[in-house]
């Protein structure tokens, strides 16, 4: 039986260096551990697409992206290496600053403008819901803004858990608060 | 019914058709028409209905990029007699069950692809028709014949 285990990891790393080759990988995936739980890890040939906390359950996550995406969605880490090293750097207090393509399509409209801005949020500073809603024009969207930080489909990368309520308390976060908590810790700590 | 993504399918039937190839190739060619198989069933599975059966998908095709390969090798154009002495690894591997597909690697074409789609990748009769062509009739008197002579096979041995 291990033979066999070890046969069909073999044809599977050929069949992602193949598929990859074709073009055939619509959305490219993996998942690392971090201390705030094992996230998943999606990119399309255009950049990373999603990030997924394990409470948002990384099976029903791919599923969405199946149909959202495209089916054709591989297990295939070496699209992910560059997303993995700078997340690594991230967590262990060398990076300030994510450069790395994204793919923000799947947000669309006021969600998308409020995710693009809110790497204008620096490292370990903090914004309120209403001030968010002021960077980007529309002071008076601050529920949409909430939506918009709680749909955001890149968390981490695009740093949503730097939004709070005005009076200091955190909000809601889609990864938890545990890890909202933790996110904010670590980039007061550096 | 919502389509899973392609991942699902190598993870889940990954081995199915891994037993198939090997049933009619051998333990080398198999690799290859494995991963043929699953290139050509990533290109085609935006296409393939949500209803469908997956594993008997991609048992399809597999059979067919066997096929592929062993014309590609100038080898008898259709079934060949004898399944390359390698194929020891088949049915539960681990199992001293090798004798016995070495036995149905000499049957007839017909009886030995039957039992092969029948036992290694668990199809229906009905399923064995569609891809081998013929009735679920003659699939399942294929079959019962198959059987009939590994059982004097054994005995002899």
């Amino acid at each position: 039986m291990s033979d066999d285990v070890e046969k069909l990891k073999m044809l599977h790393r050929r069949l992602e260096i193949e598929a990859e080759a074709q073009g055939l990988v619509d959305v490219a995936y993996t998942t690392v551990d971090s201390p705030v739980g094992e996230l998943l890890l999606a990119a399309t040939p255009k950049g990373l697409v999603r990030i997924a906390y394990t409470v948002e359950d990384h099976d029903r996550v791919l599923e969405s992206l199946a149909e959202k995406l495209s089916p054709r969605i591989l297990r295939s880490p070496k699209r992910l290496d560059l997303a993995r090293r700078e997340l690594d750097e991230y967590f262990g207090n060398r990076r300030k600053r994510f450069d790395l393509p994204l793919d923000l399509s799947l947000s669309r409209g006021f969600r998308q403008l409020v995710q693009q801005h809110l790497p204008d949020i620096a490292y370990g500073q903090t914004r309120s819901y209403r001030e968010m809603a002021e960077m980007v024009g529309s002071p008076r969207a601050v529920r949409a803004v909430g939506t918009a930080c709680a749909t955001n489909p890149l968390p981490v990368v695009v740093p949503c858990h730097r939004v709070l309520r005005a009076d200091g308390s955190l909000g809601g976060y889609i990864g938890g608060l545990a890890a909202k908590t933790a996110l904010l810790e670590l980039e007061s700590a550096a | 019914m919502v389509k899973q993504p392609f991942e699902v399918a190598v993870e889940q039937h990954g081995v199915t058709v891994l037993r198939v190839c090997r049933a009619l190739l051998g333990v080398q060619d198999a690799d290859d028409a494995w991963s043929e198989t699953f290139l050509a069933a990533m290109r085609a599975y935006p296409e393939l209905p949500e209803t469908a059966n997956v594993e008997a998908w991609l048992v399809t095709i597999a059979r067919r990029k066997a096929l592929d390969l062993l014309r590609a090798a100038k080898r008898v154009p259709l079934p060949v007699q004898d399944l390359p002495e390698a194929s020891t690894a088949l049915g539960v591997p681990g199992a001293d069950d090798a004798d016995l597909w070495k036995l149905v690697g000499r049957l007839p074409a017909k009886q030995r692809q039957t039992i092969t789609f029948r036992y290694l990748a668990g199809m229906s009769y009905a399923e064995i028709a569609t891809i081998l062509g013929g009735t679920a009739g003659a699939a399942r008197r294929a079959s019962a014949d198959g059987l009939e002579n590994l059982r004097k096979e054994l005995a002899h041995e």
